[in-house]
Formats: structure tokens, C-alpha cells, sequence
């Protein structure tokens, strides 16, 4: 479970300038949380150090979790549960299965993508997500740092941002009423307030 | 950002056709004359020829008439591969002609460092044009059932009428119309394209550009069009009462993987040899991909006319995969078939890694091409020979003479300009690529 949290954000306006202070700041030995910018940009998760998603793997092993489950269901329904004869064919008449083979190797594959995208960006309804700052979905590169998860102390890390030249610089922190995970607090708030509820901290 | 620093590439530079390179394929092509010589000779001798009379599959029009034809011999086989490597080399042809159409239509950036490469491939297009002449007008008879006069005479024992409604598209006029104005129309835009490719070479600027842009989207569409009729006419029509909706679509699926690994495995070839510095991983991944796409797309065709066959269970249709499927000779093959063209890249070019490996491309693309030769082998031979198909030194023999003229022609056309588009307005985009 997940405590309060203490955050430094920094604003950036400029994309060359914002990959040049993640370059910096790492060198520094700030480690960074996560930077949201309003459109993608190129190279900057080589800059940040991530490294390769397992989507693809995991996108493989639900392609052939859906394909085997398409396949055993076919053959089990056509070929022993309950045998028929269609147009003259086997009962295990393996080119007519390949169409819904292939649909529920998909089908698993897109839902599982869609699922594990959701949980692993921790966007999934269970989440209360965190918004740093709003301005991150308009004209501004927002940087998030972790003051938890770092050894130098606020100061330096503000000292190292403004020398990044970050526009701007301040504290943001999530208690523990933030990361609450209620289901039905989020439904509710959805409903009633839309995207301003207070389940998602607003900047 | 490693990326956005300036390199330096030598863009003035020239493909230099070597005496090394002329030695290797004039190696390849004594190797070809000679296993084709051994080839005819065991075939000859060893019985091949003479009396065998073909089993017609299931399909009773279809019989081998006393009349006409005399037996299934060696050189009817002959006529039979002549006829696969000519479609085959002249899919290849013209999809580097098409390739570098889509990347104009699409204004496609990456790949404008290598735009000559298969740009280069049309220059095949007129030896292949009299290479479909030479080989229609000599073995013809032999290779299309619907040449046979008697079919359309209503007092002879061979009167067809299915034949008479297919004779005002499937007759020698028409044939030969098609393989004018197809080839050569394939010829004329490339020939266009090729002149404003090289024009804006020195004059710089985008008019040439969008002129090419032009000429490529007209390019498409004739293509589309012709590529399906030539698919009917030249391919499909060896099995005169069959036919398939999806053989226009199955048959360039075919020429389009086959054309792709061709531009992979040059593109690869000129690597090796020290040219295309500027053409590195990412774009060859991206070469990979479409090797990769495009087999997958040939499988959906190549399956989905078959389900259809399969599944409708009409006669007209089923004897043409009976054929295939229940022949010790030809089964083998379509496992093969299967195997090479789908199993391989499916599984082979899956990963992201796999794809900007050179060493995994080339034995793939290679993989791949020989997968497509055993397609065209399955569309023609049983057809022509029925069961008196096969594979061996002449088939090999002539393949190699083939891939040497064609290795040739290209290498000649490659040498004859820059390697690469520098006025190309899209070659900033390409030299900085990066996925």
C-alpha cells in the first residue's frame, strides 16, 4: 500500500531544453518518476533509461493463450461433446477452425494488451490517478521527482532542476486520502463531478 | 541525442560493378547451363520422355487427348519451369518498380537512401517482356489447355463448351495483347519515373517530386488492374476450367514477398560490399517488417482461397487442390509451401531483435524467395505436366540462370546511376531515421 508521497515538479517549455536537463539531471544522480508531455517525444525514453517494454511478450503469450483456448473450444464442441457433421466434412475439420483460431488469437491478445497497458501506465479504475499538473495535457513538459525514492535532499534537487532551467519548480504531495483505492469513490466522483473529481489530484 | 547529430555519408557515391562481381555471376551462370545440361540429359535419357500418358485428376474436360498431345515429356516439363521463372523474375521485376511507387504515394520518407535499389529492378522489365513472348509463342500449346483448336470445333470429340464462353478473354490475340500492354505499359512508367529520378539528381528541387508522385499513383492503379488480369491470363488459365476470385490478389501477394525479400537481400548485398552507409538497422528493420507483413498477407490469400474451395465443396473448384493435396509428388511441396513462406517469417522475423539482425534477414528473405519459387512451381507445374512434375537439375539449372541474368541486368542498371537520390527532399528524413 502506498504512503503518502512528496514530489518535486518541474515545468518545462521547450523539448530540445527538456531533453537536455533529463540528460543533466540524471547525471546528477536525481533519479526521475515519470515526465508526461502532451505529445510523444522521440528518443526521450532512451533518455530516461527505460528500458523495453515486455508488451510484446506479452502480447505473444496472449495471442497464444486466446489461439489455444479458440482451438480446444472448437474441438471440443465439433469433435467430442457434441459430433456434426458439416458440408460432408470431418467432425475435425481443422481449415474451418482456423478463421475462429485466428479471431480468438486476437480478441486475447488485444484484450490482454489493453489490460496490461492499463495496469502497467496504472490508469486501471482502481487506481487513483495521479495528475501532476494539468498543463501536461496542453503546452507544458511536466517533470515528475520522487523525494522518496531519491538520496539528495529537496534543496539540491530544486537547485538542480532550476539549473536544468526549469520555468518552474514547486512541491507536490499526495496524502493518504489521495491514494485511497476506492472503486466506488472513483464511480461516484466520475459520475458526478467528471474528470474534476477529487479522486484525481488536480494541479 | 546521438540521433540528431550530424554524419557525414559520401551521398555522390556509385555502385561500381566490379570484375569480381561479373566473375560470380558468370560463375553461377556456367554452374546453371551446366546443371541444366545434366538436367535435360538424365531427363531425356532416363525414360522421362516418350509415352507416359498424364492421369487427369478428377477433372474429366480436362484429359489428355490423343489428338495434340504427345505424352508428357521432358520438354514439356522444361516449358513448364521456362514459364514459372518467367513469372516469377517478372513479379519481382515489377515490384521494385511498384515498392518504390508506394513510397512516392505515401510520401514515405525512411526509405529514400535506398529508393534506387529497387528502382533499379525495372530495367528488367523489356528482357522479361520478350522472355513471356519467346516462351508463349514456342511452348504455348503445351502450356494452356484453351490453345487447343479442337475445343472450339463443334464436330470433334474434344467440343468444350466452357471453353467457348472463356474464348472471347482466354485466346492467343487477347494473350498476347495483355503481355504487350501490360509489360510494356510496367515498362513506360517505370522508364518515366526512372527519367525524373535521375533528373532531379541534378537539378534538385520538389517539381520532380511530385511528378513521380503523379506517375507512381497512375502506376498503382494500372497495376492493380493489370497485375490481376495477367494473374488470370498468364497464371491461372494453365488449369482452364478452374478459377478463383482470389488468384489476382493470392498471385501478387506472391510477387509482392518475393519482390521484398529481393530488395532486402540487394540492399544487404551492397551493404556487405562497403556502399549504403547511411542504411543501417533501423531501416532494414523496417525492410524486415514488410517482409514480415506481406508474408502474413500471402498466407490470409493464399489460405482464404482455399478455405473458400474447400468448405463450398464444388467440383469445378476441389479437383485443382485434389490435385495438389493427394499427389506423392506435389504434396510434399505444399507442406513446403506452408512451411517457407509462412512458418519461417512468421516466426523468424517476429521479434524486434530479428529484424535488424543482417544475418537473420538474409536467411529468411532467401528462405522466403525459394518458398515463393515452390508457389509459383504448385500454381503451373501440376497444371501443365500433371503428375510428371518435379524438381532437380534442370529446375535448378535454370533458376541459376535466372538469378544471373537478373543479377546482371540490375547491377548493370545500379552502376549506371548515383546510389543515392542526394536531391531526394525526403533524404534528410531517411539519413536520420530511427525506431
Amino acid at each position: 500500500m502506498e504512503k503518502n508521497k512528496h514530489f518535486l515538479v518541474g515545468i518545462f517549455e521547450d523539448q530540445d531544453e527538456l531533453m537536455h536537463a533529463v540528460e543533466h539531471i540524471r547525471h546528477e544522480g536525481v533519479k526521475i518518476h515519470e515526465v508526461y508531455t502532451p505529445y510523444p517525444i522521440h528518443g526521450l525514453e532512451h533518455a530516461l533509461g527505460y528500458k523495453r517494454s515486455y508488451m510484446p511478450r506479452a502480447a505473444f503469450l496472449f495471442g497464444l493463450t486466446g489461439g489455444s483456448l479458440a482451438l480446444t473450444l472448437e474441438t471440443w464442441t465439433m469433435a467430442f461433446n457434441w459430433p456434426m457433421i458439416i458440408g460432408g466434412k470431418s467432425h475435425w475439420a481443422f481449415p474451418d477452425f482456423v478463421p475462429v483460431t485466428f479471431e480468438g488469437t486476437v480478441l486475447i491478445a488485444a484484450f490482454g494488451m489493453v489490460g496490461t497497458f492499463l495496469v502497467e501506465s496504472a490508469l486501471h479504475p482502481l487506481k487513483a490517478p495521479r495528475l501532476f499538473d494539468r498543463r501536461a495535457t496542453d503546452d507544458k513538459l511536466v517533470m515528475a521527482i520522487d523525494l522518496g525514492n531519491n538520496s539528495l535532499n529537496e534543496d539540491q534537487i530544486k537547485a538542480v532542476l532550476k539549473d536544468a532551467h526549469a520555468k518552474e519548480v514547486y512541491r507536490k504531495d499526495f496524502t493518504d486520502e489521495d491514494n485511497k483505492e476506492s472503486f466506488v469513490k472513483y464511480l461516484v466522483d466520475l459520475f458526478t463531478k467528471g474528470v474534476t473529481s477529487s479522486s484525481r489530484k488536480l494541479g | 541525442m546521438a540521433a540528431h547529430s550530424e554524419v557525414h555519408y559520401n551521398l555522390d557515391e556509385r555502385y561500381v560493378f566490379s570484375d569480381k562481381a561479373k566473375k560470380n555471376i558468370f560463375i553461377v551462370l556456367i554452374l546453371g547451363i551446366v546443371f541444366f545440361a545434366i538436367g535435360v540429359a538424365t531427363l531425356a535419357l532416363g525414360g522421362g520422355g516418350g509415352e507416359h500418358h498424364a492421369l487427369a485428376f478428377g477433372d474429366p474436360n480436362a484429359s489428355v487427348s490423343a489428338e495434340g498431345h504427345h505424352g508428357v515429356s521432358w520438354l514439356t516439363r522444361l516449358k513448364a519451369d521456362l514459364w514459372i521463372n518467367n513469372v516469377f523474375f517478372l513479379g519481382i521485376t515489377v515490384i521494385g518498380v511498384f515498392f518504390t511507387s508506394i513510397q512516392y504515394a505515401a510520401h514515405a520518407g525512411w526509405s529514400a537512401a535506398l529508393k534506387r535499389v529497387p528502382e533499379a529492378f525495372g530495367s528488367f522489365l523489356p528482357i522479361m517482356l520478350v522472355l513471356m513472348l519467346a516462351v508463349f509463342v514456342w511452348a504455348g500449346h503445351d502450356l494452356y489447355h484453351w490453345t487447343h483448336e479442337s475445343l472450339y470445333d463443334p464436330n470433334h470429340a474434344d467440343y468444350d463448351e466452357v471453353m467457348v464462353g472463356k474464348r472471347p478473354f482466354l485466346n492467343t490475340t487477347f494473350f498476347l495483347a495483355t503481355l504487350v500492354i501490360f509489360i510494356g505499359g510496367w515498362y513506360a512508367f517505370w522508364l518515366f519515373i526512372r527519367k525524373n529520378s535521375l533528373a532531379e539528381d541534378i537539378e534538385g528541387g520538389t517539381h520532380r517530386f511530385w511528378k513521380i508522385k503523379t506517375l507512381a499513383t497512375l502506376f498503382i492503379i494500372f497495376l492493380a488492374i493489370t497485375s490481376s488480369i495477367g494473374a488470370w491470363m498468364w497464371v491461372m488459365s494453365i488449369d482452364s476450367h478452374w478459377f478463383s476470385t482470389m488468384f489476382g490478389w493470392y498471385m501478387f501477394a506472391s510477387w509482392h514477398v518475393s519482390g521484398l525479400a529481393t530488395i532486402t537481400l540487394t540492399v544487404l548485398y551492397l551493404k556487405g560490399d562497403g556502399y549504403l552507409k547511411m542504411v543501417n538497422e533501423n531501416h532494414l528493420h523496417d525492410l524486415g517488417k514488410f517482409v514480415f507483413a506481406f508474408s502474413i498477407f500471402w498466407t490470409y490469400v493464399w489460405f482464404a482461397q482455399f478455405l473458400l474451395i474447400y468448405y463450398a465443396n464444388i467440383p469445378e473448384e476441389t479437383y485443382y487442390y485434389i490435385e495438389r493435396f493427394t499427389s506423392a509428388t506435389y504434396f510434399p511441396t505444399f507442406i513446403m509451401n506452408v512451411l517457407l513462406n509462412f512458418i519461417l517469417p512468421f516466426f523468424g522475423l517476429m521479434t524486434r531483435d530479428a529484424k535488424r539482425k543482417e544475418i537473420i534477414l538474409k536467411v529468411v528473405c532467401f528462405g522466403v524467395l525459394i518458398g515463393h519459387w515452390i508457389d509459383f512451381f504448385l500454381m503451373i507445374t501440376p497444371g501443365v505436366v500433371k503428375e510428371q512434375g518435379g524438381f532437380g537439375f534442370m529446375e535448378l539449372g535454370l533458376i541459376m540462370i535466372y538469378v544471373a541474368a537478373f543479377a546482371f541486368v540490375i547491377a548493370n542498371a545500379l552502376s549506371k546511376a548515383p546510389l543515392v537520390a542526394k536531391n531526394h527532399p525526403m533524404l534528410k528524413e531517411s539519413l536520420n531515421h530511427h525506431i
